[in-house]
């Protein structure tokens, strides 16, 4: 019952102040708050590291219905900092689901906020672009006293290296006995890209993010994939160096953020979108083939300047952003969006059988 | 890639049927508007006359004429059209289409298909090549055998195991088919269903009753580009056609798994298919395993893709037509966002999807709802939660809600009442485990069902401590809101009313806001306003700036309020927009053209009921509203809207309530002079007998409260009197029962006029074929008049005028007259649009509607007169094969679901074409509709040889003996019952049913008999001879004149046209 839950706030940088009922874990927490228009898959996008350092909202009003489950998760921990909801289902039923997406957020220390209109904040947060937020859920009404919590908040999303709290520390191998091995520097993978290797037959080596190209090297990988991950692209320097040393070595693969470093590390760059492109339903259309997917995507930040040497593969049908480049001479090629699905369509799975080829 | 087309042919669906209703005029009209845009020549044939795109603005040339090979030949000899469109015009068009096709029509005029072809069409059509491909795809499906006789249908069957579905094959609606669970019921079905089938061969398959349901519906372009525009989940698990479903999208109970298994399994099979265009995909699941299986897949656009255009605010039929044309997704351009319309929609709120069954005027039909349609229209609602969507449906649906019901007789098998009866069952502390258990709805639906039983039981408990109980505090009324109670709902639970309620909600600042169905959740600024209700934070909709008018709609398409008020409503927005008024139109049926989003300035998606109407009048402040176009909805709205202050156009409320007080309405006719059969009420069944002995009988007795004359029925004595006040209706002093002198042998006419509130513009005067007492949305009816005088018409247009100005008329009306030796009588007068305004429009060619609004804004009416020297016949289809057990005799209770328009130089051809198109085969099936199409008659086989039965009741005795010579002179054998032919010369008598053989059945069986004339006598349960004939004629597909007068007009026209060729053209060359 809604009056014996407790309660919660979310205040804005701006001042917007929301009040709802709370769930998940009783605490505070602050982060970029950001949008995400899926209407399935709220478990797969609250392990997906890349939203480390941010709050998730969905635009979609019904959640947790189907619950968690073992299966569907891309982590082992619930990464955005706060979960925005419209209306929290009050029971599951799936099958598969062994938990409510309740006690999910809980057992991960994560607070939730429901009972609100999200709507009026993605209109909000299109206009003005997104921005830090903070979260506070409490039985207590004097813990969510907006005045207090604005104070908390300060925040600033760009300045900060999420990539290396979420990176693993050691190295790790999946798919022992593969035909094929993948070097995977870890910017906060999702294990759906994993997945996928190890479908086709990979053995993946998924290395900490400060790996060096000696590391990398050091394993004479028939591959290299660089992964998605969360946060600004231009302040992970070390990682620009890393790929900068790769280049013109095994066949290159980078997705999402790794997409994104591929364009600092030979002399490209990238920009901040106003509030980013999240969902899984955007239209990309293949250059070369003329042919477009729908894809699962996940980014604040784009390519602006593609680097010497590339050429854009696929582009977005909307704002004409660069959605994949590719340097064929020395092997690289990259996309923004998420060819692992999960969640989203397949369309784009094809894409790492070209990786496969090009091993 | 060939070439973009100069000029392209649209076949439309035809008259409103079950199972095929208003949602193929939208997506026809939209790929008209899409094709005119490139500046292709589109030519338009559809013999429904109430459909926006039968307007000459919609396509370059219309023609309403039927839809058959043979005339659709003509056409495309007289247009040269280079191409034809499939798609769009439902399983009658598709179905007209692939015969074109295959008889060579096509490649004789160098024809071609746009967008999904032949290939395709047939791939998905024909079971076998459909289960093939599926095979070759990968892809599941359930066991099936097509077979062709009962008994391999039943060895099948044993081979499958049971429970096994039954599906005959080119049927509309699952017409025949069905579920059963044993041999004994599968060959009672299998006979049925083998019948209904034009190839006479049906699909026996295993039933995956019970598993969850869910639509894909797929836009793919020629380059082979696809996307997903929605997918749905059926609240009634599988059992239920999908048709008869509680629909909500997008899905709720699929993981993103789940989803993108079965998105990936629709792409591949649409592109397997060969799609080019729209197409919709069903799946069943069983979601304790996760086990997938397609069920089937509509190569074209569908009841479903109309939801899904509604419900996403994607438009499906203007896109398929762009990708028709060649065009590549990425290129064509979403309307509603400026953005490309290559995406899958994203939508922020759930919607909620109600059918709307016939039953209340087919008392004797099982409510049992199954495999087979039985819904003639639906309801959508949009909300943030389930059951606020789910209220706003069953508030839209304007059904009465029993308040008394045993759940237990409608959980299952399902009925209409299904929804009610859960509820019920969770109010009485019934668990969702044996809800469950029972149904088999998925228990998350349950659940949120059992959420608003609990929430009820909050409201009753909290407003019972405050006083008065409508004080109800903020945090539980707000929660109500938004949980989708009404402020009725919520007055019933206290024992407040409504109004109060209403009050102190705005006390406590409860608003509604309204929110934008954008496509896109919110991500891109929508162009398109297009807005439904939610208590939240933000309002989106700023009132509309500059004048503004509402135009109030009329819901779900129903028997007795169909197409032609959205026809009325849609053209009142044109008409506004026109003027220099902006148009807000409210409206909740997502099948019609009223509510696509370019149809008027700001959609309204919402229930029409007082509350949400006038919430949106508050939010907008509108110039003024028009209530009289959307039929009995929006006129009962009237009065409490204009109480609450706003400003209603036209016609004055008072005039409305003279027209529908039987009373004041009396009193105003004498006052008049104008004479009215012999009337009186009764509030007591002794009092109605001292009524009837006044009046003398045959009479027309029926409730005062009337729609569609629900529950009307012609007495002729004192016992049937008295029966009829014990079992049809409930009389009392607050709901007397009238009772009206039945003229007979006299002639129905009416008039729909338009009146500026000084000059009176006659539409038309029209008659009906059949004499009084047929319901008038039943009757064939002829314009102009053919048995009247000129001095009948010179009183008929002076009573329209003196009532019209005494009612103080501007805008609509229709009166309703009976003409009997030389005097006019006045039935019944109503001041708004009546059905025929569309019919009687296109007759003269010029648009009531249009001229009615401009008249409600204050213009005087333009001088004008209609030059009709042709004739139009208005004819209509009945649902008795989709609802067996129900008699198909007519009478003052309309029956009808669609119409369907005949015009001709003669009245004999416009007569001849209006009954082909409304499905009458009258020559062996060459010229009727498509096969199981537009016509609900059954599926008819070609047959050679003529023969007709006859069997009329006493009074039409004298007239069938002249039928015969008639039938005689056509070439038909005649046969007959021994009563109704005995001693006519050559006419063949033949033993009653089951005394003696070859019986009526029997020839009717053996395919002899092509036509049957049978008139019943009154009363007859379902045992008659009567009754088991009409229905076997229904069953086989034999038109069955059921009325004596439209039989002879019926055999004059066949005369007449012996020798003639149908003459087809275009409607406008008609009226110019």
């Amino acid at each position: 019952m809604s009056g014996e839950k407790p309660r919660a706030a979310l205040v804005l940088k701006d001042g917007t102040v929301l009040h709802g009922q709370g769930f998940g874990a009783n605490c505070e927490r602050i982060g970029e708050l950001v949008f995400n228009t899926s209407m399935t898959g709220y478990q797969e996008a609250l392990t997906d590291p890349s939203y480390g350092g941010q709050i998730l909202m969905l635009t979609y009003p019904l959640i947790g219905n189907y619950g968690t489950n073992p299966a569907d998760k891309e982590s082992d921990n619930v990464q955005p900092s706060g979960f925005v909801i419209r209306e929290m289902s009050p029971d599951f039923e799936h099958r598969q689901a062994n938990s409510s997406l309740d006690s999910f957020l809980k057992d991960h220390g994560v607070p939730g906020i429901c009972g609100i209109d999200t709507r009026f904040v993605v209109r909000h947060i299109r206009d003005r672009g997104v921005m830090p937020a903070i979260l506070a859920t409490s039985a207590t009404e004097r813990d969510l006293e907006p005045k207090k919590l604005l104070e908390k908040l300060e925040f600033d999303y760009s300045s900060i290296d999420f990539v290396s709290k979420v990176s693993v520390k050691e190295p790790q191998v999946f798919g022992k006995g593969g035909k094929k091995r993948v070097a995977l520097i870890d910017y906060g993978v999702k294990m759906g890209i994993v997945r996928e290797l190890v479908k086709r037959g990979c053995v993946v080596h998924v290395l900490p993010s400060s790996s060096t190209a000696a590391d990398v090297k050091a394993l004479e990988p028939d591959g290299i994939l660089l992964s998605n991950g969360p946060g600004d692209p231009a302040i992970l320097t070390h990682a620009h160096k890393t790929i900068r040393e790769l280049g013109g070595g095994a066949p290159i693969f980078g997705i999402c953020l790794g997409h994104q470093l591929l364009a600092h590390a030979f002399g490209g760059d990238t920009y901040k979108l106003k509030f980013g492109h999240r969902g899984v339903n955007h239209a990309v259309l293949d250059t070369r083939s003329k042919k477009v997917v729908i894809t699962t995507q996940n980014h604040g930040f784009a390519v602006g300047k593609m680097p010497g040497g590339f050429e854009l593969t696929h582009e977005n049908v909307n704002d004409k952003s660069v959605e994949g480049m590719a340097d064929s001479g020395r092997g690289i090629f990259s996309v923004q969006y998420h060819p692992e699905a999960a969640p989203g369509p397949h369309d784009s799975l094809y894409l790492f059988d070209e990786f496969m080829k090009k091993m | 890639m060939s070439e973009k087309p100069k000029k392209v042919l649209v076949i439309g669906s035809g008259p409103i049927v079950i199972g095929q209703s208003a949602e193929f005029d939208y997506s026809g009209t939209q790929a008209c508007r899409a094709l005119r845009e490139e500046g292709i020549k589109v030519v338009l044939v559809n013999s429904n006359p109430a459909t926006i795109q039968t307007d000459k603005d919609t396509a370059d040339a219309v023609y309403i004429e039927p839809l058959s090979v043979p005339v659709l030949e003509k056409i495309i000899i007289r247009e040269k059209p280079e191409a034809i469109i499939a798609t769009f015009g439902g399983q009658t068009a598709l179905n007209l289409s692939m015969e074109l096709h295959r008889k060579g029509v096509l490649a004789k005029h160098g024809v071609r298909f746009l967008g999904t072809g032949a290939e395709a069409i047939n791939l998905a059509e024909s079971r076998e090549l459909f289960n093939g491909l599926m095979l070759e795809l990968g892809m599941p499906i359930l066991p099936g055998k097509v077979v062709s006789d009962i008994d391999s249908g039943v060895r099948a069957a044993n081979s499958i195991g049971y429970p096994i579905i039954v599906r005959p094959s080119f049927t509309l609606g699952g017409t025949g088919g069905g579920t059963v669970y044993n041999e004994e019921d599968l060959r009672k079905l299998l006979e049925l269903a083998l019948r209904m089938s034009m190839t006479n061969e049906a699909l026996v398959e295993k039933s995956a009753i019970g598993w969850g349901e869910f639509e894909y519906e797929v836009v793919r372009d020629s380059f082979g580009n696809a996307e997903i525009i929605c997918n749905m989940e059926n609240v009634d698990p599988m059992g239920v056609h999908t048709g008869e479903s509680i629909v909500i999208a997008p899905s709720q109970t699929l993981s993103d798994a789940d989803h993108q298994m079965l998105r990936d399994a629709a792409l591949r099979i649409a592109s397997g298919v060969g799609i080019e265009g729209g197409c919709n995909v069903q799946f069943a699941m069983n979601q304790d395993t996760g086990q997938f299986t397609v069920i089937e897949v509509n190569p074209r656009l569908s009841r479903s893709s109309a939801l899904a255009s509604k419900a996403t605010g994607y438009p499906i039929a203007r896109v398929a037509t762009k990708i028709a044309l060649g065009h590549r997704l990425p290129e064509i351009k979403n309307a509603i966002t400026g953005t490309s319309a290559a995406f899958e929609p994203a939508l922020d709120y759930v919607v909620v999807k109600i059918p709307r069954w016939p039953f209340d005027k087919f008392p004797k039909t099982s409510r049992v709802i199954g495999t087979q349609m039985k819904s003639t229209g639906e309801v959508m609602a949009i909300g943030r939660t389930f059951g606020e969507a789910l209220n706003k449906a069953i508030r839209s649906l304007e059904v009465k809600i029993p308040r008394e019901i045993n759940p237990d007789e409608h959980l299952f098998p399902p009925t209409d009442l299904r929804i009610f009866a859960i509820l019920e069952a969770l109010r009485r502390g019934r668990s969702v485990e044996e809800l469950y258990g029972i149904t088999k709805i998925n228990r998350w639906f349950l659940h949120r069902i059992s959420d608003l039983a609990a929430l009820e039981k909050r409201i009753a408990k909290e407003g019972a401590i405050v006083k008065p109980p409508a004080f109800l505090p903020r945090a539980i009324l707000l929660e109500a809101k938004r949980s989708g109670f009404s402020d009725a709902q919520i007055a019933a639970l206290i024992g407040s009313d409504e109004h109060a309620i209403r009050k102190h909600r705005k006390s406590l600042g409860i608003l509604p806001t309204y929110k934008i169905v954008d496509s896109c959740a919110g991500e891109f600024e929508a162009l398109t306003p297009y807005y439904y209700s939610v208590y939240e934070d933000e309002n989106e909709a700023a009132p509309l700036s500059g004048k503004k008018v509402v135009v109030i709609g009329s819901g779900p398409i129903r028997i007795g309020q169909g197409i032609e008020f959205d026809y009325c409503c849609s053209h009142a927005a044109f008409a506004l927009r026109n003027l220099g008024y902006k148009s807000i139109m409210i409206n909740n049926n997502p099948e019609t053209v009223s509510t696509d989003f370019d149809s008027s300035d700001r959609l309204y998606f919402e229930p029409l009921t007082f509350e949400d109407v006038m919430n949106i009048i508050d939010n907008e402040s509108p110039d003024g509203v028009i209530v009289q176009l959307g039929g009995q909805t929006s006129i009962n709205l009237a009065e409490s809207l204009e109480k609450a202050g706003a400003r209603i156009l036209g016609t004055p409320i008072d005039g409305i309530d003279i027209a529908e007080d039987r009373e004041r309405f009396r009193a105003l006719a004498t006052k008049l002079g104008i004479p009215q059969p012999e009337n009186g009420v009764a509030i007591s069944e002794a009092e109605a007998l001292v009524v009837a002995s006044r009046i003398g009988y045959p009479i027309v007795v029926r409730p005062s409260y009337v729609i569609a004359g629900r529950a009307m029925e012609i007495v002729r004595g004192d016992e049937d009197l008295r029966r009829y006040i014990h079992e049809a209706v409930e009389v009392s002093q607050k709901r007397p029962v009238l009772l009206d002198k039945y003229l007979d042998n006299a002639i129905e006419c009416e008039v729909d006029a338009v009146s500026d509130g000084e000059k009176v513009f006659i539409g038309g005067i029209m008659e009906h074929i059949e004499p009084a007492g047929v319901h008038s949305g039943d009757a064939n009816i002829v314009l102009p008049s053919i048995r009247l005088t000129e001095s009948d018409k010179r009183t008929l247009v002076d009573y329209t005028e003196k009532i019209s100005k005494a009612l103080g008329v501007i805008g609509l009306v229709n009166i309703q007259f009976v003409v009997k030796e030389d005097t006019v009588y006045i039935l019944e007068a109503n001041p708004r649009a009546s059905r025929t305004v569309p019919f009687v429009s296109k007759a003269i060619g010029i648009q009531l509607t249009k001229l009615a609004v401009g008249a409600m804004l204050g213009n005087k009416l333009p001088r004008l007169r209609p030059r009709v020297n042709h004739y139009a016949v208005k004819s209509v289809v009945f649902p008795f094969l989709k609802l067996l057990g129900t008699d198909i005799k007519l009478g003052p209770e309309m029956r009808s679901t669609g119409e369907t328009m005949g015009i001709g130089k003669t009245f004999e051809m416009a007569y001849y074409k209006a009954l082909l198109g409304a499905g009458i085969k009258l020559d062996g099936g060459e010229s009727g509709g498509a096969k199981g199409g537009a016509n609900d008659s059954g599926a008819g086989k070609g047959r050679g040889k003529r023969s007709a039965f006859l069997s009329v009741r006493d009074d039409d005795k004298p007239q069938a003996a002249k039928l015969v010579p008639m039938l005689s002179e056509l070439g038909f054998t005649i046969y007959g019952t021994m009563g109704t032919v005995g001693g006519i010369e050559g006419a063949i008598p033949i033993p009653k049913i089951g005394k003696g053989h070859p019986d009526v059945l029997d020839l009717i069986d053996s395919g002899i008999i092509t036509l049957v004339i049978n008139t019943p006598t009154k009363g007859g349960g379902a045992h008659t001879d009567g009754f088991r004939m009409r229905r076997a004629s229904i069953v086989n597909g034999i038109p069955c004149i059921t009325n004596i007068s439209t039989a002879e007009e019926l055999l004059k026209a066949m005369l007449e046209l012996r020798e003639r060729e149908l003459d087809v053209r275009r409607a406008d060359e008609y009226t110019h």
